[in-house]
This record gives C-alpha cells, sequence and structure tokens, in this order.
C-alpha cells in the first residue's frame, strides 16, 4: 500500500455493541487541508476523536489503522501519536503563567532556558500577546485564550491537527477573527486538520471536504 | 429570594453560626483550660498563682524529650509516606480499572475503627502473629516466637504502619473528590497530547490544582497522627511512650498534682503539632518552588509498567493488611487451643463469645446509642448548613473550611482536658449531652464532609420545579430534595457514625470514667494479653460500624426497586 502524506484513516469502522456509529470509511487529509466532520449529536463526532486519540472507552470497539505520513499510529498512547487537539475549552493550565503554559508544551529537545523563553515570547508576539508572558490565564479574554490554547498546541510541533468544535464558545464577531487566525497558522504550517463542528459557517470558513456523520445510524433509531 | 417572607430562611441563616458556637467555643476554651494549669492555676487544687513549675515538673519525666521526639518523627514519617503512597499510586494508576474502582474498595475501611485495624495489624504482625506462624517453621525455622520487636518497636515503625492502613485510604479518597471538583480528564488528555506521559502528566498538571483542597485533610493526618493516643497505645514503643501517651497516662495519675506537668506537657503537644504543621506548609512552598523549573524544562519521561505494578502493590498490601488483620480478630474469638505455630486454630468454640456477651452488651449499646445520636445530630446540622448555602445563596468560603477542621487540626489531647474542666464546672461532665457533644465535634466535620461535594451538585431545577409545584419548602425538601440526595445522606451518617465509634479520648475525658464504649474496652483490653477477649471486643467494634455503612448502601437500592416495583 502506498502512503499518502499527511493523515490516513484506512478501513475505520467504530461500534458500540451491534450500533456500527462508523461505518467503514477510508479519508486521506494533504498536509495543509481542513476536512470539516459534521452530523448531529450522538451520531460519533467524538467517538471518531476519540479513536483519532487513542483514549476510546472499552465499550466501543474500533477496527481499522491510522497513518500520519505513513506513520501507523494505531496501537500509540496519545502522547506518542504527535497530535495536537484544541477542544471548545481552552483548558490553559489556570496554575501556570501564560508563558509557563507554552514553555510545558515545548519539547525537551529545545535546551536552555533563555532559549526556551525566547520561543514562548515569540510565540505570543505572533498571536499578538506580547508581554502577557508573566499574566495569569484566568485574567485574559475569551480571545485572547484561544489564541494563547493554539499557540500552545503548536510549539508542541504536532504532526496533525484536530479541532474540536474549538469555536463553539466564542460570540459570532469574535468567533469570526479566531477561526481566520487558527486557519491560517495551520495553513502556514501545512498540517493535516480535522475539524469536528456543528457549525457550517465553520466549514465553509475551512474550504476543505466535508463528511457527514450519522445520518443512517439516527435513521435507524427513529 | 427575599428572607423576610420566610421565616424558615431566617431560621437556616442561624444553623452555621450555632454550629460554629458549638464548635469552636468549646475548642478554644478547652486549649485556655488546658494552658491555666501548665502555668500553675487550678483553684480546686490549691494552686492559685501564675508560675512555671508545672513546666519544671513537666522536664523532669524521664524521657520526655525522646517521647517528644517520638511523637515528631512517626507523625511526620507516616504523613510524608501517605502521601508520597496516594501520589505515587494516582500518578501511576489514574488510567486503570482498579482505580476507577478504589473508592468502592476503601469506603468500608474508612468505616472501620482505627483501634479495631491497629489490633488487627498487631495479632498480624507480632512475633507470635499470624504472618510469622503462616512461614514458620518451614521456613523461618523459628519452633518457638523470634525474639523481635515487631509491634511496638523503638522506632515506632508498627506506630507508622497502623497510622498508614487508615490514613492511606483516606488521602486517597480526599484526593478522588477533589479530582471530581476539576476537569481532570480533559486536563490530562491535553497535557498527553503535549506528548507528556500519563505519570508526568499527572504529577504536573493534576497535582498542583487539586492539591490545595486535600491541604486541610493532609494537616489533620499530620495533627492526628502526632497525637493520637489509642493506635499509639497499642502499636507505639512503651519506654518512653509517644508525648501524647506520656500526657494522657499524667492526665490519669492517682496522684492529682500530675494534672500541673500534663497540662504544660498537652500545651507542649499543641506548640509541636502547631511547629510540625508550620513546617509541612514551609516545606510545600519550597517543593512547589524547586518542582517549578523542573515541570517547564519539558521533560515527557515515560515510565512503564514495572512502577505501575509497584504503586498498586504498595496500596493494595495496606488494604490487604487492614482487612486481614481485621480477620485475624475473628479468627482469635473461635479459638479453642492455637498453639504456636499453628497457621489456624487447632480447635474452635463459641464459648468465649458467650462468656463475654453479657459484658460486651452494655458497652455495645452504649457505643451504638451515642454513635447513632451524634450522626443524627451532625447530620442536621450538616443539612441546616447546606441548605442555608442553597436558600439564602451564601457560598461556600474557603475559610469556614479551616474553622471546619478546627477539632481535627488541634492535638485532642491538648483541650479536652480543659473542655472536661468546663463541663465540671456546668455540672455536665459524665452526662450523655455531654458525651454526645465531645462526639459531634469530631463527626460533624467527616459527615459535612461527605455530605457537602453531592450536595452541592445538585441540579436546582429539580428544586425549583417541586418550589413551583408545590409552593412549599418543607415539602420540596421532604419530597424531592432529601429522597433524592438519601444516598449521600445515609453513607454521610454511616461515616459520622463510625468515627463516633473509634472516639477514645473524647469518651475517657467528657464521659468522666462513666461511660464504657467498645473502644474504650478494646484499648484497656489491648494492654493485656488475653487474645480471645481482645479478638471479641476489637472484632465487634469493627463490625457495628460496617453494618450501618452496609446499610447505607442497601436501604437506597431496597427503596429504590420498591419504587420500581410499585411503578410498574
Amino acid at each position: 500500500m502506498k502512503h499518502p502524506d499527511g493523515l490516513l484513516l484506512h478501513r475505520v469502522t467504530i461500534s458500540l455493541g451491534a450500533l456500527a456509529l462508523i461505518p467503514e470509511t477510508t479519508l486521506t487529509v494533504a498536509p495543509g487541508e481542513i476536512t470539516t466532520v459534521m452530523g448531529p449529536s450522538g451520531t460519533g463526532k467524538s467517538t471518531l476523536l476519540n479513536y483519532l486519540c487513542g483514549t476510546l472507552a472499552p465499550a466501543f470497539s474500533a477496527s481499522g489503522q491510522i497513518f500520519i505520513h505513513g506513520r501507523d499510529i494505531s496501537a500509540l498512547p496519545i502522547e506518542k501519536r504527535r497530535i495536537g487537539i484544541l477542544f471548545q475549552d481552552d483548558l490553559l493550565f489556570p496554575h501556570m503563567s501564560v508563558g509557563e503554559n507554552l514553555l510545558f508544551a515545548l519539547p525537551r529537545s529545545v535546551k536552555g532556558r533563555h532559549r526556551r523563553q525566547d520561543l514562548a515570547e515569540q510565540a505570543l508576539d505572533e498571536a499578538g500577546l506580547a508581554g502577557y508572558y508573566q499574566r495569569s490565564p484566568g485574567t485574559l479574554s475569551g480571545g485572547q485564550r484561544a489564541r494563547v490554547a493554539l499557540m500552545r498546541t503548536l510549539l508542541s510541533n504536532p504532526e496533525i491537527i484536530l479541532l474540536d468544535e474549538p469555536f463553539a464558545k466564542l460570540d459570532t464577531e469574535l468567533r469570526t477573527v479566531i477561526r481566520q487566525f487558527v486557519f491560517a497558522h495551520i495553513a502556514a504550517r501545512a498540517l493535516p486538520t480535522l475539524l469536528v463542528t456543528h457549525d457550517i459557517r465553520d466549514a465553509e470558513a475551512a474550504g476543505g471536504p466535508l463528511l457527514s456523520l450519522g445520518a443512517r445510524a439516527t435513521d435507524h433509531q427513529s | 429570594m427575599k428572607s423576610e417572607r420566610h421565616k424558615g430562611s431566617r431560621a437556616l441563616r442561624l444553623v452555621p453560626w450555632i454550629t460554629l458556637a458549638l464548635f469552636l467555643g468549646p475548642v478554644l476554651a478547652g486549649l485556655a483550660a488546658t494552658a491555666l494549669p501548665a502555668f500553675g492555676y487550678l483553684p480546686a487544687l490549691g494552686g492559685d498563682q501564675f508560675n512555671l513549675h508545672s513546666w519544671q515538673r513537666l522536664f523532669e519525666v524521664p524521657g520526655l524529650t525522646r517521647a517528644a521526639g517520638l511523637s515528631l518523627w512517626t507523625g511526620l514519617l507516616a504523613t510524608l509516606l501517605t502521601v508520597i503512597l496516594v501520589f505515587g499510586f494516582c500518578s501511576a494508576m489514574h488510567d486503570t480499572a482498579l482505580f476507577r474502582k478504589s473508592q468502592i474498595i476503601l469506603s468500608p475501611l474508612l468505616a472501620t475503627p482505627h483501634v479495631a485495624l491497629a489490633i488487627g495489624l498487631a495479632f498480624l504482625i507480632a512475633p507470635s502473629g499470624w504472618l510469622v506462624r503462616l512461614v514458620s517453621p518451614w521456613l523461618t525455622g523459628w519452633t518457638r516466637p523470634p525474639d523481635i520487636a515487631m509491634v511496638q518497636d523503638s522506632l515506632g515503625l508498627a506506630l507508622v504502619l497502623g497510622l498508614l492502613i487508615k490514613e492511606v485510604p483516606f488521602i486517597l479518597l480526599m484526593t478522588l473528590s477533589a479530582l471530581n471538583q476539576v476537569p481532570t480528564r480533559e486536563t490530562l488528555l491535553t497535557a498527553r497530547s503535549l506528548g507528556y506521559s500519563p505519570v508526568a502528566a499527572w504529577l504536573k498538571v493534576v497535582l498542583p490544582r487539586i492539591y490545595p483542597q486535600i491541604r486541610l485533610p493532609i494537616y489533620a493526618v499530620l495533627a492526628f497522627s502526632m497525637s493520637v493516643v489509642d493506635v499509639a497505645v497499642v502499636l507505639a514503643p512503651t519506654t518512653p511512650p509517644p508525648l501524647s501517651v506520656m500526657v494522657f497516662r499524667m492526665f490519669m495519675d492517682r496522684d492529682l498534682t500530675m494534672i500541673f506537668p500534663a497540662s504544660a506537657g498537652a500545651c507542649l503537644q499543641f506548640l509541636l503539632v502547631a511547629a510540625a504543621i508550620g513546617a509541612w506548609r514551609l516545606g510545600e512552598i519550597l517543593v512547589a518552588r524547586g518542582a517549578r523549573p523542573w515541570m517547564l524544562r519539558g521533560h515527557r519521561k515515560r515510565s512503564g509498567p514495572p512502577l505501575y505494578y509497584a504503586w498498586g502493590g504498595l496500596v493494595i498490601s495496606l488494604v490487604a493488611l487492614s482487612v486481614v488483620g481485621t480477620l485475624t480478630l475473628g479468627l482469635w474469638s473461635f479459638a479453642h487451643t492455637w498453639f504456636y505455630p499453628l497457621a489456624l486454630p487447632s480447635a474452635w468454640t463459641l464459648s468465649h463469645w458467650l462468656r463475654h456477651l453479657p459484658d460486651l452488651a452494655g458497652p455495645a449499646l452504649t457505643t451504638l446509642l451515642l454513635g447513632l445520636a451524634a450522626a443524627s445530630l451532625a447530620l442536621v446540622l450538616a443539612l441546616g448548613c447546606l441548605q442555608n448555602e442553597r436558600v439564602n445563596g451564601v457560598g461556600p468560603a474557603s475559610r469556614m473550611l479551616w474553622l471546619l477542621y478546627l477539632p481535627l487540626l488541634v492535638p485532642q489531647i491538648a483541650f479536652l482536658f480543659g473542655a472536661q474542666m468546663l463541663l465540671v464546672r456546668l455540672d455536665l461532665d459524665g452526662t450523655w449531652p455531654a458525651l454526645i457533644w465531645a462526639h459531634l465535634l469530631f463527626v460533624f466535620p467527616y459527615v459535612f464532609l461527605a455530605l457537602a461535594d453531592p450536595w452541592r451538585a445538585f441540579d436546582p431545577r429539580y428544586r425549583n420545579t417541586a418550589l413551583a409545584l408545590t409552593g412549599s419548602r418543607l415539602r420540596t425538601f421532604f419530597r424531592v430534595e432529601l429522597p433524592m440526595m438519601l444516598k449521600p445522606v445515609l453513607f454521610a451518617f454511616a461515616i459520622g457514625f463510625a468515627v463516633s465509634v473509634g472516639q477514645y479520648l473524647s469518651t475517657i475525658f467528657a464521659g468522666g470514667g462513666r461511660f464504657t464504649t467498645l473502644t474504650v474496652e478494646a484499648v484497656t483490653l489491648a494492654t493485656g494479653n488475653d487474645r480471645r477477649v481482645i479478638g471479641i471486643y476489637a472484632l465487634t467494634q469493627a463490625v457495628l460500624p460496617l453494618l450501618v455503612y452496609g446499610m447505607a448502601i442497601v436501604l437506597p437500592a431496597f427503596l429504590q426497586r420498591r419504587q420500581e416495583r410499585r411503578n410498574r
């Protein structure tokens, strides 16, 4: 089998007991491409994300393989998969300052306190948050926190990005701005990205392929 | 909500104050009344001048320095090991099925009194105990009990172990409840997606967030470990004993003037505990500061299964020691002949039980009534405080939590004598109300803590819906809120009952020697040598709270099943 660059889901099926949540799916996400996964709640969107992270609850059974740039990650624990995740909540660690949150994400291979700190400051600069290094995450606005969360994910040097409704809690105006910010950074780094959302405008802005989940499963139940 | 419209809500406002008055007053007054004789003032015994003679006499007591050192050493060691074990276990095991079940496995241990566990442990690890019997003589070659001090060893290690088997489950349960207060799963997932191993993720992003919430329980463990009397009587060395036991013996001395040096000793115990808590706080700050660079350097260390099994194994061993120790109590109480080194009695009998049943009935009844009264009262007060939060919209104040913990942070020996003096003044010593109140002091904090989280997590929409439907607060409370919260309410009651059953010092002091509970009997007997009788009392003491605990689990399930059947 030839493995393309980017993310490849190869013949993935996920079921809960007798219910096939995700029927056999093969999907490629090219570097820099944002594929959107949509569907009503309860149709397996978060199940798919959990599967990609390797954190599927034992009640589910899954088959198939996940490749990132040709590397089979299906059996790896989440910390070895090199997946960057952004959730609805920014999940900045409240016991660390903004800068420390970024330091925490930097790989061990970046040595030296000053070099690490410089990189963190640089990331803040890029996010338009220069001078926020010492601030506590709690003192930031929602939009600022979302930007720090993205920079933190990017600093850990992931190979793909998963976006789990990352704009859902932002108000409409802010949503457009942050969406542009996130998508621009993903494009600049050519990261294969999977976006899970309720909001069709997210999908339109992403401009990539669209995967609809769950129509069949819901029909079954009703 | 306007309070003028509801007399009930105004009454509720008073509950926290009544509760505080019931607590703080006696503890502070007790401390003061203990401090007075320490400085020579106790008119009843002719002390009408302030002086330092009490302290001089205290420092002349042989072995005092060693006793104080022993308290400090065993208390700090037990607390440190507890914390290391709990954090090690959580960081290594938080991803496993065992961890998710640990709450169910551990809560019965919380219901078993310290003394019963300590006696069970002594039966297990003594030179002629069950562990030695199991491996003798075929493995050890010991045809007679070895001449090694395994219990009451001079370093106090048996005491430390006896404290660990109770404190590890306690701190672990407190940690589990703290983990429910923060988005643990998402936090861990985020750190792991950044490349951190489960262990590193737990230690770096979860522990720092939950530590503030388990700080007070840890201080309570430290204070308790340094100043416990009952467990120390069973497991600690005797020449000299830890300070608390030494001071207790002086208070109980036939020579009443020993009360003067005893009071000074009680003050010393208080200062020692205060200093240890201060030192622990300092240690926290230093560790937090020192760990910061390590936290941020980007280490994502992975640690494999060996570590994971080691922590799991250690905690399971502690649980096993408690369970098997309690079983040993049962074995001895039914043993007719049990010669060393047989692993099991060679003949069984019911005669010990039959012979001691009449003597057992009195203390058992006293224990039961006392426990039911203290736990019920604590439950009413706790419900009042929590309902006040809900109805009057008062948030849980973190400063209040310190006050709640006060009776658990101040060494019992430091204020119970003074409290007894006050009871004598009020002509209340040795009465049921005094005794129930003394138990309430230690029962209430646990009942409140057990109930607070589930009560605050109750979905307020149920209450609002019920209020709209019934138009009555009382009916809403009794028909909707209480039945829906029956499980945690009964659980809190069971915890309170267990705490009351385990009370030793407070029973002695407030009871004025007129009340004998199972715990008092068990501790008295434990210094003797008749394992069969000790077994009977300690086992009964262990079983009583377990029965109430079992009821707390079975009853809601039973009621629910009956409800479901009726609905069908």
